[in-house]
C-alpha cells in the first residue's frame, strides 16, 4: 500500500460514496416522512440505468409500459377511495393528476426512443421516466397501510423490491449493460494519479444535489412541510399539512434521486436487473450511520462506506461486502449507547 | 402489452413443450418415452451460460427427436443460478417426473449439487459443466465437457510459448474461481511460470478496483482470469482502465456474445481456450469434430434463425449425442422409466468409445468423469469482436 494506491482507492471510494450519499438521502427522506424503509429505491435506480441503455440501443424501454400500468392502477385506487368517501366532485381532478401527469414522462420517453435522439434528451427522459414510479407504487401499495407498524411496511417494501427486480429481468433480460460515458477526459493530480471525468461528474452531482436538497428543505414552503410531517405527523395535520400529499412528494423526490443515481453509475458499472438491491443495501448502511433521521450524518456515513469499501476490496476482495456490512455493528452499538432512554425521562417527571 | 412483453420464440416454445410434457404425464405409462430432465440457470448471474445450454439441448432434440426407437421428452427446469434450487429440481425430476437421465446445470456449484443427488437417486447425470468429482464414488455422473485442467493447461502452454514468466490470477470467490486457481497453479508449476497474485471477487460485484490495483502493483507479464459470463468482463475493463500492458488470458467460460459486448475494446487480444466448435469453419476438412460441429450449427440455425454465437449451447448438444449413442447400446430389455433402464443406460454411457461431438471425441470409463483428450481444446483470440483460431489443435490420433 503506497500513497498513490491509497489516493486511487480513496478517489474510487469517494465516487462510490457519492452514489451512496444520494441513495442514503433518498432513503432517509422517505423513512422520516412515512416510516417506510424503501428497499425498492435501488431497483428504481437500476430501471433508470437500464432504460438509458435501452434508449442507446434504439429500443423502446418497457419501463414506459410499467409506468402506464402503475398510473392506471393508482388512478383506479384513487377513484375507488374517492367514490367510497363520497367525494365524486374530485374525480375529474384525480383523473388529470393520476391519469394525465404520469403520462407526460412516458410521452417524452417515447419520443426519446427514436433513433437519432440526442444523448442529453435520452438521459433526461430516463430520469423523468422513473420519477412517477415511487409515488404511484406508494399510492397503490403503501397509502392503504400507512398506519401499519414499521415492520409490516419493511416486509411489504422487501416484497416490492423482489417484484421490481423480477420485472427488471422480464423487461431487460439477464445480461448486464453499460452506457456510453457521460464525461470523457481526466484530471491529473500529478504523480501518475488521474481522476476520471466521470468520477468528477459523480462527486459534483452529489454535491450539487445535496446543496439543492438543503435549500429546498430550508427555504421553500414545500420543503418545510416535508420536515414538519417528518418531525410530527399529527402536529402537521393540525396546521393543515396533508400527510398523504407530503408522503407522495417525498417519494417523488426520492424517485428523482434514484433516476440521477441510475444515469450516473450506468457508464461506470455493468448494471444488471438485480444490481439495484446491493446499492440500496449499502446506502441503507449509510442511512443507519445517520440514524435514519440526520441528513449530514447520512452523507458522512455514505462517504465513509464508499471509502471503506474501496480499501476493503484492496485488502480482501472476497470479504469486501462482509467487511462493509460489519461496519454496522460498532455504529449500532455506539448509537444505542448514546441514545436517550425514555424510562429515565418518565422517572424524572414522577419525582 | 405488446410494448413490453416482447417474448422471443424460446419461452413460447418452452411453454408449449411444458404443456405437452404435462399432458403426457397425465396419461399414465404412455408408450416407452425416454424422459430427459434438463436443469439450467435461466435467470440469475449464471443465466449467461444457462440460457445457451437450454437452447443447445433443444437444437439437439429437434435434430434427433427419437433415440433408439424411443421418443424423447425434455423436461426443462430453471434453477435461478442457485445450487440449492438445482438440487431440489433434480429430486423433483427423478421422484415426480421419473426421468431416465439428468442433464445439467450451468455453473459449477449447481452441477456439483445435482451430482450428489444423481448419485443418491441412482440416475445417470450428463453434466455439460466441468465438475471435480474424482474417484469411483460418483460413477453415475459423466461430464460432456472438457475438464478444467485440460483447458487451463492449454492456456498455460500457450503462455509459455508466448514467453510469459509471471502470471496473476483474478477470479470468482466461489467454486469456479477455486477450481481455476488450482488448475493454474498446477499447470504453471509444471512449466515453470510463477503465479504472483490470487485475487477474488463476487459474481455480483460492481467494482474490482482494489483487486486490480494490487495485481498491477505486482507487475505480472500476464493476467489470467478464472471467471465466466458477463461478470467476467469486470477485471478486463478495470485492467484496461488502469492501462495494463501485459497479456490477458481467460477461461472458456467467457465465450459468449454478451461478454464480448460488455467487454468492448478492453478484451482485444484476449486469448481463451475453447472447444473446436467455436471455430468450426476454421478447422481442417475431414475432422469428425468439424462434421459434428457443422451439423450442430445447421440444427441451431434452423431452430433459432441465427447461427450460435457461443460455445455453451454445444455442450448440451454433446450431452444429447452421448445420451443418443448410449441409448442405442443399452443391453437387456428394460424399458425407460424403470430403475433397471437407468442402470443399463448408465453402463452404456460409461462405456462410450470414440464418439465424435462438437467439443471433442468422447471416451468414457469407470475411473474418470471426463471423456475428453487434447483434441478437445483449441486456443482462440479475440480480434475485433470475433474469435479467431490462434493455435492449431493437436493432429487427430
Amino acid at each position: 500500500m503506497t500513497w498513490d494506491i491509497a489516493l486511487i482507492l480513496g478517489i474510487d471510494g469517494l465516487a462510490n460514496g457519492a452514489i451512496y450519499l444520494l441513495a442514503g438521502l433518498g432513503l432517509v427522506l422517505i423513512f422520516s416522512v412515512t416510516r417506510v424503509v424503501f428497499v425498492p429505491f435501488g431497483d428504481i435506480a437500476a430501471f433508470a440505468a437500464l432504460s438509458l441503455a435501452a434508449f442507446e440501443a434504439g429500443r423502446v424501454p418497457p419501463t414506459i409500459g410499467l409506468v402506464v400500468f402503475l398510473a392506471a392502477a393508482a388512478l383506479l385506487t384513487e377513484l375507488g377511495s374517492l367514490v367510497r368517501k363520497g367525494e365524486g366532485r374530485r374525480i375529474p381532478r384525480a383523473l388529470l393528476l393520476w391519469g394525465g401527469l404520469p403520462l407526460i414522462p412516458c410521452a417524452i420517453a417515447w419520443a426519446a426512443a427514436r433513433a437519432g435522439a440526442p444523448a442529453p434528451v435520452q438521459m433526461i427522459a430516463s430520469v423523468l421516466l422513473v420519477v412517477p414510479m415511487a409515488p404511484l407504487l406508494a399510492r397503490v401499495v403503501f397509502q392503504p397501510i400507512a398506519d401499519a407498524s414499521v415492520l409490516v411496511l419493511l416486509i411489504v417494501s422487501l416484497a416490492l423490491s423482489f417484484l421490481l427486480s423480477g420485472l427488471g429481468l422480464l423487461f431487460f433480460g439477464p445480461e448486464g449493460t453499460r452506457t456510453s460515458p457521460l464525461a470523457v477526459g481526466s484530471l491529473s493530480l500529478g504523480d501518475g494519479v488521474e481522476v476520471g471525468g466521470q468520477v468528477i461528474l459523480m462527486v459534483g452531482t452529489a454535491v450539487v444535489l445535496s446543496g439543492l436538497f438543503f435549500l429546498v428543505f430550508e427555504r421553500t414552503a414545500m420543503g418545510k412541510s416535508l420536515r414538519a410531517t417528518a418531525i410530527n405527523r399529527v402536529g402537521a395535520r393540525l396546521v393543515g399539512i396533508r400527510p398523504a400529499r407530503t408522503a407522495l412528494l417525498a417519494y417523488g423526490y426520492a424517485s428523482l434521486l434514484a433516476g440521477f443515481i441510475g444515469i450516473l453509475i450506468a457508464p461506470v458499472t455493468t448494471m444488471y436487473y438485480d444490481s439495484g438491491f446491493l446499492i440500496g443495501l449499502k446506502a441503507f448502511v449509510a442511512a443507519i450511520i445517520g440514524g435514519l433521521v440526520s441528513y449530514p450524518a447520512t452523507a458522512l456515513g455514505a462517504l465513509a462506506v464508499g471509502v471503506f469499501e474501496s480499501f476493503a476490496s484492496f485488502w480482501s476482495g472476497a470479504l469486501k461486502d462482509a467487511i462493509v456490512f460489519s461496519l454496522l455493528i460498532p455504529v449500532l452499538m455506539a448509537r444505542s449507547y448514546m441514545a436517550r432512554h425514555h424510562e429515565e425521562e418518565i422517572e424524572e417527571i414522577d419525582q | 402489452m405488446a410494448l413490453f412483453l416482447e417474448m422471443s420464440a424460446a419461452p413460447r416454445a418452452l411453454r408449449w413443450l411444458l404443456f405437452a410434457g404435462a399432458s403426457c404425464l397425465s396419461i399414465a405409462a404412455w408408450g416407452a418415452d425416454l424422459k430427459v430432465g434438463v436443469i439450467s440457470s435461466l435467470s440469475g448471474p449464471v443465466s449467461a451460460l444457462g440460457i445457451p445450454y437450454e437452447k443447445g439441448i433443444r437444437a439437439a432434440h429437434a435434430r434427433f427427436p427419437e433415440v433408439a426407437g424411443h421418443r424423447v421428452e425434455l423436461v426443462v427446469l430453471d434453477d435461478a443460478s442457485d445450487p440449492a434450487t438445482a438440487a431440489r429440481n433434480a429430486r423433483k425430476l427423478v421422484n415426480e417426473d421419473k426421468v431416465d437421465v439428468l442433464v445439467g446445470t450451468s455453473g459449477v456449484p449447481g452441477a456439483m449439487a445435482i451430482a450428489a443427488v444423481a448419485q443418491e437417486l441412482k440416475t445417470p447425470l450428463i453434466s455439460p459443466t466441468p465438475v471435480s468429482l474424482p474417484g469411483p464414488d460418483h460413477d453415475w455422473t459423466v461430464v460432456a465437457s472438457q475438464p478444467f485442467e485440460l483447458m487451463v493447461s492449454a492456456v498455460v502452454r500457450r503462455m509459455k510459448a508466448e514467453g510469459v514468466g509471471t502470471v496473476a490470477f483474478i477470479g470468482f470467490s466461489d467454486a469456479l474461481g477455486d477450481l481455476a486457481y488450482e488448475c493454474l497453479v498446477r499447470s504453471a508449476g509444471e512449466l515453470g511460470i510463477a503465479v504472483v497474485a490470487d485475487e477474488r471477487y463476487a459474481r455480483g460485484d460492481m467494482s474490482v478496483a482494489g483487486q486490480v490495483l494490487k495485481i498491477i502493483g505486482k507487475r505480472p507479464d500476464a493476467v489470467f482470469a478464472g471467471n465466466s459470463g458477463t461478470p467476467g468482463a469486470l477485471p478486463y475493463l478495470e485492467l484496461a482502465n488502469r492501462r495494463y500492458a501485459g497479456r490477458i488470458y481467460g477461461t472458456h467460460g467467457l465465450i459468449n456474445a454478451d461478454f464480448v459486448r460488455v467487454g468492448g475494446r478492453s478484451i482485444e487480444g484476449l486469448e481463451v481456450p475453447s472447444g473446436p466448435v467455436l471455430v468450426a469453419g476454421q478447422l481442417p476438412a475431414g475432422d469428425p469434430i468439424r462434421e459434428a460441429s457443422m451439423a450442430f450449427r445447421a440444427s441451431y440455425e434452423k431452430l433459432y434463425g441465427a447461427p450460435p454465437t457461443d460455445a455453451f449451447s454445444a455442450y448440451t448438444y454433446d450431452a444429447y449425442l452421448v445420451l443418443a449413442d448410449a441409448a442405442a447400446r443399452v443391453r437387456g430389455d428394460a424399458q425407460p422409466g424403470t430403475p433397471a433402464y437407468r442402470q443399463a443406460l448408465k453402463d452404456a454411457i460409461v462405456s462410450t468409445r470414440e464418439l465424435a461431438g462438437t467439443h471433442g471425441i468422447y471416451n468414457f470409463g469407470p475411473d474418470s468423469r471426463y471423456g475428453s483428450d487434447e483434441r478437445a481444446v483449441v486456443m482462440v483470440r479475440m480480434e475485433g469482436g470475433q474469435w479467431k483460431l490462434a493455435a492449431q489443435p493437436a493432429p487427430p490420433r
